[in-house]
């Protein structure tokens, strides 16, 4: 079955083939919107059901095979194929991207029935599936780069999609150019890994791991994570996600919540065998996972933009998982990647349902000819939305809860897990900044479950504040409506599968504990148990259930603080009191810490100057200045042979080719 | 076969004498399509009947006795796995140059395209030369023809540009003139019973090998003209003059096709010749290749002219291939050579897409745009892919030179720091900065200027220039060893044998009978002390 794989690769291409060259081409193509979101969405979900089948046919035990195409790049003693792998990691991604990338595309046709560059964005959509695709199933750096740059393109794309818009397509530039910064760190890792093996295959690297030993090791996964700290948006590279929302929402919910951001994670996890051999850079891993999770998690407290939140919330789920790598946790970090694509993806697209609906009353209220113009996206001019969009609601808060860690919904047993790891490298060398790390992390869920009820209680519950708000908003109730079915059942099949996806991962203590013995009842760690290593966790049963306990009330003490505090429209009072509390910390958290100031002021603004005012002036002045220099020596001497000079290009030119031949005949007789 | 190449080199030389006889303009332009069409048609056995496995062989060979009575300067073309690729991309480019200049060009048309012929024959000649003084009057000849070019149908600085790059090019050639004299003579002597000789075949050879100090001296010679022509920092300055004010198949010729001489020379000439010289000076090449990549880059980001851009950023680019050459292994040389063809294409396309705004707008200042997407869609698909592979992205024809470069640099020998690779590397951060900052003030954003909002989409003509030059950027980012392939052998051999010849010299060199400067360059003074027996007292 696993030969069929190319397939997998092949119709997403196909889709983007199609779609792109027929509505390129032809004006009546791009007006046939089902047709062209039908064929995009059949090329996502047909390698759904191709890797399902896959899947099914493959056990834990089974080895990886690998399906060879083509010779890709080769030169010298450097080879690198068109070569894709499926193993019990592989399959378990592509179903992600393809699953999760199917309900999206499907969401997509009803998100952006109206939009004039329909073709397009499914154009793109496809072809980001493609390049998620050769990314995941790569069995080779290079390939794997090649869609880790791929989707960085269709990120780029998607993102400033709304061109005219030029602070959009800004937002685009800038996830390109920090993703970039990655990449650069990511090819220096290759050439090291070449350098030392010979080769780029996973299966030479991975056969020769020995040869990776202290510094070599420790800077090959140190570079390794730089360029994963572009693509999954880390300190210090993570300011690009954020912007990234200009992007429509469907993007968001894909690109920058379930998939490409989470390549990072995946390419850690596929070189676990690498990091185990460098405990510092493991160390590093952690400390930027954690930072990034706590900054992230703070700035997202103080935003208003319904999508912000979800943006800062991604990147601290993000080092959230980052967190679970740098302490050995990599399955753990796994199942995050994947129970998070679910809730977060939820999120995403039950905010996108939102601002459609927020989007919509602005029109309406445009056609009744009130010009009102108000954010669609600032959850302060939202509330009591749970009436109106039953639906969005429902499956917003499921997710929510998921998220929060709330008992027995997925994202409960994958932070669970994170948690356990960090407690557990806290007993290894280390191990104080390990503890640290827990502490930060447990604080960091702490304010999770807070500022996502934060969100969701603005928006849905209380009452519809449009109205109050707004001269001449006054009737926008009346517009609010519930998003058709194409966009609310994705909403429910990833609020079911956000409820239902962590039994995947159950700990196998949950049941041991209570039957006595070995069970198998942890899928996940049995299924990834081949294809990555892990810290050996030594921690005693009654600690592992303790953290647990502990990380349920952290959980539902900040559900319940949080209903207390922003049900009912006492959020914006709320907001103040934090704000007061916390004072000039709560302005950092506000200015998002001035990550993008800072650089502007070291990095951006003097490189600019330097090049502007130095550089391509010294270009210009001494460089050029001294080749003049020469000419104009040359030129006193010419001026004794003013006579020959007529200024005529004619008369130089055959000068010139007289002379040349002048020259070689005196030089030769 | 051997005809076949003679006539792809001499078609368009046929073509100036019909154009000059043409009775119309329309004419003129249908009889140089047609020229350079039937050059680029009668070519591609050339590459089809190439004989891959023996690529380090020239082919296609033609050899005429001694042109000039007393001297061994043979007329000798061939085809070898180094130039086969170059002399295509020649080939190839000539239909795409006449169309680019269809309807731009307006005064004196039969002038025009008679120099776009000249110049044909010319690059052809360049690349097909198997003797060093043929090259060598074939090097020059492009010069005439492109002075012309920009000269006449030129901006409004054109005379200036035409001068500088003119004598610019001229000094180094002359410089090379002298040295090649020498060179002739000395194999003479060396080779052929004191009968001058410059057969590229035996010059490469075995058999002929220089002294230390004689392959400094013509090593500098040699590659100055050919650091000048590349453009290598700090020879650059002329370029960027002579490219904003080229009319636009100027530009594309000058980056497409006549940039790439230099390298070419680096490659056939100065490798096999000065092996020694190529190694020692291997690091202080590189240094000035990676200041090229990151200066040139940072100078790109702030031009304010879309050509002069375009321009810097071939002085990166072609920073990139120098370095790969000088890393002296497979890798960085089978990285330089597809990199040239690379860079003639999207550079090339970047200067025909550039020559198409300003057709219709006459400007190149970036700040007259803005929105250009909303009413050009088909020519931002274009412009957007030319500019993604210049920005080295993987699946597209730049990325597969870039790395191979960088990879081949990271593990050089000869450039011994793997810091020279990773400030090269800096280069695709800075490549991405220019390239989508420029394009995003060009295309994205709303329009602003009244001018650009009845701006007409591609024509057919433009389009169907365009489109071949896209088939390549992707064909070669997929399937590049579709083209790697043909230099391969060739690159190997050489560089198998440029080490043998260095050790061999190395060895016949005595010590003593060498300048200190030259026993430090080429670090064999441990071995003259050890032999004099000077340091046994301490």
């Amino acid at each position: 079955m696993a030969e069929y794989v190319w397939l997998i690769i092949a119709i997403p291409l196909a889709g983007f083939l199609i779609n792109g060259l027929m509505g390129l081409s032809s004006e009546s193509y791009r007006r046939q919107k089902s047709v062209i979101g039908w064929l995009a969405t059949v090329a996502v979900f047909v390698p759904f059901l191709i890797s399902l089948q896959i899947f099914l046919s493959m056990n834990a035990g089974s080895e990886a095979t690998v399906v060879r195409l083509f010779t890709w790049i080769e030169a010298g003693d450097f080879t690198s194929e068109i070569a894709y792998r499926v193993d019990q990691l592989s399959i378990l991604m592509a179903l992600v991207v393809t699953g999760v990338g199917a309900l999206i595309h499907l969401y997509s046709m009803g998100y952006m029935k109206n939009d004039e560059g329909y073709w397009k964005f499914f154009t793109y959509l496809n072809l980001f599936i493609f390049a998620m695709l050769n990314l995941v199933m790569a069995n080779n750096l290079l390939l794997l780069f090649l869609g880790w740059e791929g989707v960085g393109v269709c990120s780029y794309l998607l993102i400033g999609f709304w061109y005219g818009d030029i602070k959009k397509s800004a937002a685009a530039n800038k996830a390109f150019i920090y993703n970039r910064v990655g990449d650069f760190a990511f090819l220096i890792a290759m050439f090291l890994v070449f350098r030392t093996v010979g080769s780029l295959d996973f299966d030479v690297i991975f056969s020769n791991l020995d040869l990776f030993q202290g510094d070599l090791a420790f800077w090959v996964a140190v570079l390794m994570f730089i360029g994963a700290t572009g693509k999954s948006a880390q300190i210090p590279l993570f300011v690009w996600l954020p912007d990234a929302m200009a992007g429509p929402t469907p993007v968001s919910a894909l690109i920058h919540a379930a998939t490409m951001v989470t390549s990072g994670i995946y390419l850690i996890t596929r070189f676990s065998g690498l990091y185990m051999t460098s405990p510092e850079a493991m160390l590093l891993v952690a400390v930027i996972g954690g930072l990034t999770a706590i900054v992230a998690a703070t700035i997202a407290l103080t935003q208003h933009d319904i999508k912000k939140v979800l943006a800062y919330s991604t990147v601290s789920q993000l080092g959230f998982m980052f967190l679970a790598l740098g302490s050995g946790g990599f399955v753990a970090a796994m199942f995050h990647v994947v129970t998070h694509a679910f809730f977060k993806a939820c999120l995403f697209l039950g905010s996108g349902s939102v601002i459609h609906a927020m989007h919509h009353v602005e029109h309406e209220l445009e056609h009744e000819g009130k010009d009102v113009h108000f954010d669609p996206q600032d959850m302060r001019n939202m509330g009591g939305l749970k009436e109106y969009m039953p639906s969005t609601y429902k499956t917003f808060l499921i997710s929510t809860f998921a998220i929060a860690g709330i008992p027995f919904l997925s994202g409960f047993f994958s932070k669970d897990e994170i948690l356990a790891y960090l407690f557990n490298a806290g007993l290894g060398e280390f191990g104080a900044i390990y503890f640290a790390l827990w502490g930060l992390a447990v604080v960091t869920a702490f304010l999770t479950a807070f500022y996502m009820f934060r969100l969701t209680l603005t928006t849905f519950h209380g009452t519809f504040k449009l109205p109050t708000k707004f001269k001449g908003a006054e009737n926008a109730a009346k517009y609010l409506h519930e998003s058709p079915a194409s966009m609310t059942i994705p909403l429910w099949v990833l609020a079911i599968l956000a409820i239902f996806g962590g039994f995947m991962g159950v700990p196998e203590f949950f049941v041991s504990t209570f039957t006595g013995s070995e069970s198998n009842v942890n899928w996940l760690y049995n299924w990834l148990s081949g294809v990555t290593t892990r810290a050996a966790i030594i921690l005693p049963l009654g600690v592992k259930w303790i953290l647990v306990a502990f990380a349920i009330l952290v959980a539902v003490a900040a559900t319940i603080i949080a209903y207390k505090k922003y049900d009912n429209d006492k959020g914006e009072e709320t907001d103040a009191a934090i704000k007061q509390r916390f004072g000039g910390l709560y302005t950092t958290w506000e200015d998002k810490y001035k990550f993008d100031e800072a650089y502007e002021a070291s990095i951006i603004r003097p490189g600019f100057k330097l090049s502007d005012r130095v550089l391509a002036v010294f270009d210009i002045k001494v460089v050029d200045g001294f080749v003049n220099a020469i000419g104009s020596i040359v030129q006193f001497f010419g001026s004794l042979l003013r006579f020959v000079q007529t200024g005529v290009i004619h008369t130089y030119a055959i000068a010139f080719v007289l002379g040349v031949i002048l020259i070689i005949g005196l030089l030769i007789f | 076969m051997e005809t076949l190449l003679n006539i792809t080199i001499y078609l368009p030389l046929l073509g100036v004498l019909a154009i000059l006889l043409a009775k119309s303009d329309e004419a003129i332009k249908w009889i140089a399509l047609a020229i350079t069409s039937l050059t680029f048609a009668i070519s591609l056995p050339l590459i089809f009947n190439f004989d891959v496995a023996s690529s380090d062989v020239a082919q296609y060979v033609t050899e005429s006795g001694p042109l000039v009575f007393g001297l061994d300067i043979k007329y000798i073309v061939g085809l070898d796995g180094l130039s086969l690729l170059l002399f295509m991309l020649t080939t190839f480019f000539g239909p795409i140059v006449v169309l680019s200049a269809w309807t731009s060009v307006k005064k004196h048309v039969a002038g025009f395209f008679a120099m776009l012929m000249l110049l044909q024959t010319g690059s052809l000649g360049v690349f097909a030369s198997l003797d060093l003084v043929v090259f060598y009057v074939f090097f020059e000849l492009t010069l005439i023809p492109m002075y012309f070019l920009i000269g006449i149908w030129g901006g409004a600085d054109r005379i200036q540009a035409t001068i500088k790059f003119f004598l610019y090019t001229l000094v180094g050639s002359l410089i090379m003139l002298v040295a090649l004299v020498y060179v002739g003579y000395n194999a003479g002597n060396v080779l052929n019973d004191g009968v001058f000789l410059t057969d590229w075949r035996m010059l490469s050879s075995m058999d002929y090998q220089l002294g230390l100090v004689e392959q400094t001296w013509l090593f500098l010679a040699f590659s100055l003209a050919f650091f000048i022509k590349v453009p290598l920092f700090p020879f650059h300055t002329w370029l960027p003059y002579a490219h904003t004010e080229a009319p636009t198949a100027g530009s594309v010729v000058l980056a497409a096709i006549m940039l790439k001489m230099g390298t070419y020379g680096l490659i056939r000439f100065c490798l096999p010749m000065f092996p020694n010289a190529m190694m020692e000076f291997a690091p202080i090449i590189a240094f000035l290749s990676v200041i090229g990549i990151v200066y040139g880059a940072l100078v790109a980001m702030v031009q304010k002219d879309v050509k002069k851009l375009v321009a810097y950023s071939s002085v990166s680019h072609l920073g990139f291939v120098v370095l790969g050459l000088f890393a002296l292994n497979t890798i960085g040389v089978q990285g330089a050579i597809i990199q040239m063809i690379n860079h003639g294409l999207s550079t090339g396309a970047l200067f025909l897409i550039v020559g198409m705004i300003y057709d219709r707008r006459h400007t190149r200042q970036i700040e007259d745009f803005g929105g250009i997407t909303s009413v050009m869609p088909i020519f931002a698909v274009f412009f957007m892919l030319a500019t993604f592979a210049s920005i080295g992205l993987p699946g597209l024809n730049g990325f597969v030179g870039e790395f191979l470069i960088l990879m081949g640099a990271f593990t050089s020998e000869s450039i011994g720091n793997i810091w020279f690779a990773i400030v090269a590397t800096t280069g695709v951060i800075l490549a991405a900065i220019y390239m989508l900052w420029m394009f995003q003030r060009v295309m994205f954003g709303p329009v602003i200027k009244e001018e650009n909002k009845l701006l007409k989409d591609l024509n057919a003509r433009e389009i169907g220039l365009l489109i071949p030059v896209m088939i390549f950027i992707i064909w070669i980012g997929i399937r590049p060893t579709h083209f790697t392939q043909y230099s391969e052998h060739q690159v190997e051999v050489l560089l198998e044998e440029a080490a043998t010849k260095r050790a061999s010299i190395l060895e016949a060199s005595n010590p003593s009978e060498l300048p200190a400067w030259a026993n430090r360059l080429y670090d064999i003074t441990p071995n003259y002390a050890e032999l004099s027996g000077e340091d046994t007292n301490e």
